[in-house]
């Protein structure tokens, strides 16, 4: 059980999208996560790797800077079931970069565009999100 | 000058993550289970996020160029094709698997445990298979 936290989540996502505007602004990028990865494992050189892996550094150092600000432990649970974890992790590289991008990419930057793209791409993702969270919590009883 | 810039928006986005809950993929779950502890906060962060970037990006885009690059970057395609209701279809099945997608798996990625390893390691080899199998030749700008 989580607690709702509304206040709390339209703030950080309004540092979220503050984020996006910034990369837009300076490096003329999108703030898709599943993209900027993609740039680290791409053959052509344009993607700026060093930037991309600049800005997945700040996301991991985040918690440990949240936390150095705050004085709060931050609540993170994560599954420690393996083979659960490594099938997860290929689904939502495989399909994000197949797809074009992720919940950041097409769920918060696609949508500010208004992109319709995006807008399909984030109703068909959140669909097949939640009916696997009914399969795996309800129908089989995880 | 741009790493460092790239570094500090990152930070900024992974704090967002961290503030809104959005890090910890069981609140993600709870999201995603409309049925069971059904937890609405996701809502929020999209709301605010989206209404933030609504408003920035028109501003940005209003000028000439970003400061940095000659030219945005945006994507070109406007219609739906295969690759993107296949890859968002699998993509929200990992998602509900795991509650995790590419922002949050990399700000959990310090916990260093195995289940976040496996996630992050097997997540960059499914884009690197991906960006393979996609058509080549075009000049798609990711999302």
């Amino acid at each position: 059980m989580t607690e709702f936290t509304p206040l709390a989540s339209l703030f950080g996502g309004a540092l979220i999208g503050l984020s996006a505007v910034l990369l837009l602004a300076l490096e003329g990028r999108l703030a898709g996560v599943s993209g900027i990865a993609g740039r680290l494992v791409s053959p052509d050189r344009t993607g700026a790797p060093l930037s991309a892996f600049a800005f997945l550094v700040g996301l991991v150092a985040a918690p440990f800077l949240a936390v150095a600000l705050t004085g709060q432990s931050v609540v993170q649970v994560v599954s420690s079931n393996l083979p659960l974890m490594a099938l997860a992790g290929l689904l939502v590289g495989f399909g994000a970069a197949y797809g074009g991008g992720c919940t950041s990419g097409h769920g918060v930057c696609g949508i500010a565009r208004l992109s319709r793209r995006s807008l399909v791409a984030t109703a068909i993702f959140m669909t097949t999100a939640i009916v696997t969270v009914f399969i795996s919590r309800h129908a089989i009883g995880g | 000058m741009r790493v460092a810039a790239n570094l500090l928006i990152g930070l900024l986005f992974g704090i967002g993550l961290v503030l809104s809950g959005m890090s910890n993929p069981a609140k993600v779950l709870n999201f995603l289970d409309l049925t069971g502890s059904w937890d609405p906060s996701l809502l929020l962060v999209m709301a605010g996020a989206v209404l933030v970037a609504f408003v920035g990006f028109r501003l940005v885009l209003s000028r000439q160029r970003p400061v940095m690059e000659p030219v945005f970057r945006l994507p070109s395609k406007a219609g739906l094709d295969r690759q993107l209701l296949m890859g968002a279809s699998v993509f929200g099945v990992g998602w509900g698997l795991s509650g995790l997608c590419p922002g949050p798996a990399f700000t959990a990625l310090g916990l260093g445990s195995p289940g976040i390893l496996a996630f992050v390691g097997c997540m960059m080899l499914g884009i690197w298979t991906a960006r393979r199998l996609r058509d080549s030749g075009s000049s798609v700008v990711e999302a």
